[in-house]
């Protein structure tokens, strides 16, 4: 059991921002992002690998990756 | 990834451009793509139209991803601001009641069919050949001729920011989009 905490690269959706178009959900290989209700992309933080193709593909560049504590 | 049947709905999107191009009638088809997202997201509270069957984001997918016709650089933070969306889709509306208005006129008999094709609301293409002009009422194809220009008007929107930004840029402004993703807001607000 991993009992330290570590750093790991993260994608966030800022929800204000996001068009729920689903470029990142369609591109995710880890099926990690999720449409909520057709308003907004969530990241499952858990499944999420910090790869950063969500963040390449979204057409309104909002997608952040950043170092999280895990 | 498994490939689903619907991946496959660019074709649909390109066969429609180029089938308007020969007979403008055609354009009526394009009806479906208005109907079946507004449908979906005021039925479902979803905008699986925009996450899976789109075939006009997916033509701007392939493009710009695979075929490489885009910078991919980002999209300037005006054009993703909610003032440009939500202008944008009150500007297309009122454009797309002034082309039912046209319609109207040629229906009750007030003005003659133009055989044209409008571009970005200014530029009139000719257009004629795609119209024998006795096949339908003349109605039937004003509205085929208004609806084609609305269809093409976009796609050429579309390819630009393709090109400048990110290959689905079109999908950050485009009026279905918004339009889809208002409703289902309103839904889950009214369910939440
Ligand atoms: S960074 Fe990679 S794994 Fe994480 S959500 Fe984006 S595409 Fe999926
Ligand atoms: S690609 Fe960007 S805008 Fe589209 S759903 Fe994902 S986060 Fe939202
Ligand atoms: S935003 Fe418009 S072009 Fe993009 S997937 Fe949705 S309906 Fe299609």
């Amino acid at each position: 059991m991993q009992t330290r905490k570590s750093l790991r690269r993260k994608a966030t959706v800022p929800q204000a921002q996001c068009v729920a178009c689903g470029c990142c959900f369609n591109t995710c290989p880890k099926g990690a992002i999720e449409m909520i209700k057709g308003v907004y992309a969530s990241v499952e933080e858990a499944l999420c690998v910090g790869c950063g193709l969500c963040s390449g593909i979204c057409p309104a560049s909002i997608i952040k990756i950043a170092e999280v504590a895990v | 990834m498994k490939k689903h049947w619907y991946d496959y709905l660019w074709l649909f999107s390109a066969a429609y451009l180029i089938l308007g191009f020969f007979n403008i009638l055609f354009a009526w088809v394009g009806l479906l793509c208005f109907f079946i997202p507004l449908i979906i997201a005021i039925t479902k509270g979803s905008k699986a139209y925009c996450n899976h069957y789109c075939g006009r984001g997916q033509l701007l997918a392939l493009l710009g991803g695979r075929l490489g016709l885009s910078r991919k650089r980002d999209i300037p933070p005006f054009l993703r601001s909610k003032q440009f969306r939500y202008g944008f889709l009150a500007f297309f509306f009122t454009m797309f009641f002034l082309m039912l208005f046209t319609t109207w006129l040629v229906f009750a008999g007030q003005r003659s069919l133009s055989e044209a094709v409008t571009l970005l609301w200014t530029i009139k293409l000719p257009w004629h050949w795609a119209y024998n002009g006795t096949a339908v009422r003349p109605w039937v194809a004003q509205f085929a001729f208004g609806f084609y220009s609305v269809m093409l008007t976009s796609t050429i929107l579309g390819l630009i920011t393709m090109l400048l930004y990110k290959p689905r840029s079109w999908c950050v402004y485009c009026p279905m989009g918004t339009m889809t993703q208002l409703i289902c807001q309103a839904k889950a607000k009214k369910a939440a």
